[in-house]
């Protein structure tokens, strides 16, 4: 039987970019950055869960044309491409106050809910994240 | 011309977001457009573009999906939920609730409470759809 899931993907449309949000802003890790020919294999992780991984992919060739990757960037670009990320936390309040100092976009502000307190946001390219405290029990 | 269109659906979903976030506030297209940098007349077309309906539209969408939680979720009065997911009148209110839901608010209350849910979900499921029908004003 599957006993993990280890690696979920997103689509960036610029990796360095991305590193600058996800390293610079949200505390990960790089735990994989590796040139395969035009492919960069780039997986980032929490610090302390190195084997849960996100990859960063960039839409492009080889894996889809030109055009495919453009319609793709303004999927994105339009909230629209999937790439929905939850995650977990200790104290949201705090955190989200962080995250507001370092100039990330919040689409939600903390709200109390009954499995938790989580609030909403988006990376630098339209993906949508979500980080909760969640509620014991 | 593709990453022009992905910079200005940024914005615009910046707005959109705003929407999201602000909706108990009497938001208006010229703080809209202003969140999306671009002129009012610009804003009102170019949104309408990218997500397939009138920001104005898609305010009422997100004002009455809230309306929908609350009325499931809580014994607020429909008068206090009206205010609390910024209508300014109950008479609109119950108006645009009906045109976009189908039945009032009071007849859409006695279908129960609701499973608790990460709010993002409960938006994009609550929320009524506007696509294929007029768009609202």
């Amino acid at each position: 039987m599957l006993n993990a899931i280890t690696i979920t993907q997103i689509y960036v449309p610029d990796q360095d970019e991305a590193l600058d949000f996800y390293v610079g802003k949200l505390g990960f890790e790089v735990t994989n950055d590796m040139q395969f020919g035009p492919m960069r294999w780039l997986t980032v992780a929490l610090p302390g869960q190195p084997d849960r991984a996100i990859l960063l992919e960039k839409p492009g060739p080889p894996s889809m044309s030109e055009e495919t990757a453009a319609t793709v960037r303004e999927l994105i670009s339009k909230g629209a491409a999937g790439g929905h990320l939850f995650f977990q936390c200790d104290d949201a309040y705090k955190t989200h106050a962080e995250l507001k100092a370092k100039g990330v976009e919040i689409t939600e502000e903390p709200v109390d809910q009954p499995y938790g307190i989580d609030f909403g946001l988006r990376d630098p390219f339209g993906n949508h994240l979500r980080i909760a405290q969640m509620k014991l029990g | 011309m593709s990453r022009a269109v992905e910079e200005s659906n940024r914005r615009l979903l910046r707005a959109r977001d705003a929407m999201d976030r602000r909706y108990a506030e009497p938001l208006d297209v010229p703080t809209l457009a202003r969140i999306a940098h671009v002129s009012e007349a610009h804003f009102i077309r170019t949104f309408r573009a990218t997500f397939g309906e009138t920001p104005n539209r898609y305010l009422q969408r997100r004002r009455v999906e809230r309306a929908m939680f609350l009325l499931r979720t809580g014994e607020r009065s429909v008068t206090d939920i009206c205010m609390d997911v910024g209508f300014a009148s109950l008479g609109t209110f119950s108006r645009v609730f009906r045109d976009i839901v189908g039945e009032p608010p009071s007849v859409y209350r006695r279908r129960g409470p609701l499973a608790p849910v990460p709010s993002c979900f409960a938006m994009a499921w609550l929320r009524p759809s506007s696509f294929g029908e007029a768009p609202g004003e």
